[in-house]
């Protein structure tokens, strides 16, 4: 039997058994069906969650052959240009059967740099294309610990009609808490999407 | 409890009654040679209650410097967390150093064949200077069945002691047909000096 009731988080609760579960993963904040955005950021409550999730669907650049990416904000500063470490690797495989591949991505990575980080490379622009993946990001509220994220991601390649499976991580290279975070494209708006932000707790 | 605070129902319930609830988080505080979660003791469940499960670990910090974590298994009424495991470690890594130590390989010493017993490692070296951890997600798949090997799927985000972000991916079976019913976490050596490790349960619906 699914959930009839008013509290939604209270059947989340209490569902499984033994103890009662004391938390689960929870949407935080949703930017739902966007349009011709320049950027989508999000606030990072302080001490919030342990963690967060951001569920990136079907985001459609509004330039060919652009990247996907994002960066943060420490508290208290601006500028979206925290120094991240970062590594990419990706599978591709082409709808004509013809090509396949495994293999790291440098220009995908970073070593300190404050650029957006990547999760895709040269995006197709077609209408039926588009990026989606899932981004998580531990413990931003802590100020010992420099802050470790990995993601996933699925997304046309533009040349070849290659579909591009990466798989981007990496830390933040700061103590200070983190409280923003920034979706762009490397040039030009995203078109379209929706990104969820959930807390896990 | 912690309060919903999004602003909606949350998708999970909205869209198909089903999600991860969590089921015990064990913080570490001041050093200690494992965490371990147990079928029946403080307050963990790992039983066909949930389909599969899964433990996040959020900044684990060695106490030793150059150590990497790791889990083994018991299977139901055995000890000594030695279970047979076949395993298969791959990551990708960067340096702070501008374009150093990028690539992608496969850790043949990391893996486990041929009735391998070890602690399986999720990870290589973590530094222990006060800044540096590992964090990632570990996934285990119905350890109630009782008729299939035990398949698991981590990946783990660690600063490296050299100072390089390591992406660690490790996957394998646990090779028993019996449930598995305790696990645990460790370094390779020395404690766990802090971090928090919580478990999950996907919800049957």
């Amino acid at each position: 039997m699914g959930y009839v009731g008013l509290n939604p988080q209270s059947y989340l609760d209490y569902q499984g058994a033994g103890s009662q579960p004391t938390a689960g993963l929870e949407l935080v904040d949703s930017n739902v069906d966007f349009t011709g955005e320049s950027t989508i950021e999000f606030s990072i409550p302080a001490n919030g969650y342990d963690s967060y999730e951001f569920y990136m669907v079907n985001i459609h650049p509004a330039t060919d052959s652009t990247a996907f990416g994002f960066q943060f904000n420490a508290e208290g500063a601006s500028g979206f240009n925290e120094n991240i470490t970062s590594t990419m690797f990706k599978a591709e495989h082409n709808e004509g059967d013809s090509g396949t591949g495994l293999g790291y991505h440098t220009a995908s990575s970073q070593g300190n740099g404050t650029s957006y980080q990547r999760m895709s490379y040269d995006m197709e622009i077609d209408n039926d294309e588009a990026f989606s993946g899932v981004l998580t990001l531990f413990a931003p509220s802590s100020t010992t610990y420099v802050k470790p994220f990995m993601a996933k991601g699925s997304y046309i390649h533009h040349s070849g009609k290659y579909s591009q499976n990466t798989f981007t991580a990496g830390y933040i290279n700061t103590a200070s808490a983190i409280d923003e975070i920034s979706f762009k494209m490397e040039s030009g708006n995203i078109d379209a999407g929706s990104i969820y932000m959930y807390g896990v707790k | 409890m912690t309060s919903y605070v999004g602003t909606g129902f949350p998708k999970v319930i909205e869209d198909k009654n089903v999600g991860w609830v969590l089921i015990k988080a064990q913080k570490v505080t001041g050093g200690v040679s494992s965490v371990d979660f147990e079928d029946g003791t403080n307050s963990v469940v790992i039983d066909g209650t949930y389909d599969e499960y899964m433990f996040v670990l959020t900044n684990l910090h060695p106490a030793s410097n150059d150590e990497g974590i790791a889990f083994q298994v018991n299977a139901s009424g055995e000890s000594g967390y030695n279970e047979v495991i076949n395993s298969t470690f791959f990551r990708a890594k960067h340096g702070e150093s501008g374009a150093s130590h990028q690539s992608v390989d496969y850790v043949d010493s990391y893996d486990q064949g041929g009735g391998g017993t070890s602690h399986q490692r999720l990870c290589n070296d973590v530094g222990n200077e006060d800044e540096e951890s590992v964090s990632g997600t570990f996934y285990l798949y119905a350890p109630a069945d009782g008729m299939k090997v035990k398949h698991f799927i981590s990946r783990m985000v660690e600063c490296h002691s050299s100072d390089i972000i390591m992406d660690n991916y490790a996957a394998g079976f646990i090779n028993t047909y019996k449930p598995i019913d305790e696990i645990k976490f460790l370094f390779t050596s020395g404690n766990i000096d802090s971090g928090t490790i919580s478990m999950f349960g996907l919800v049957k619906s």
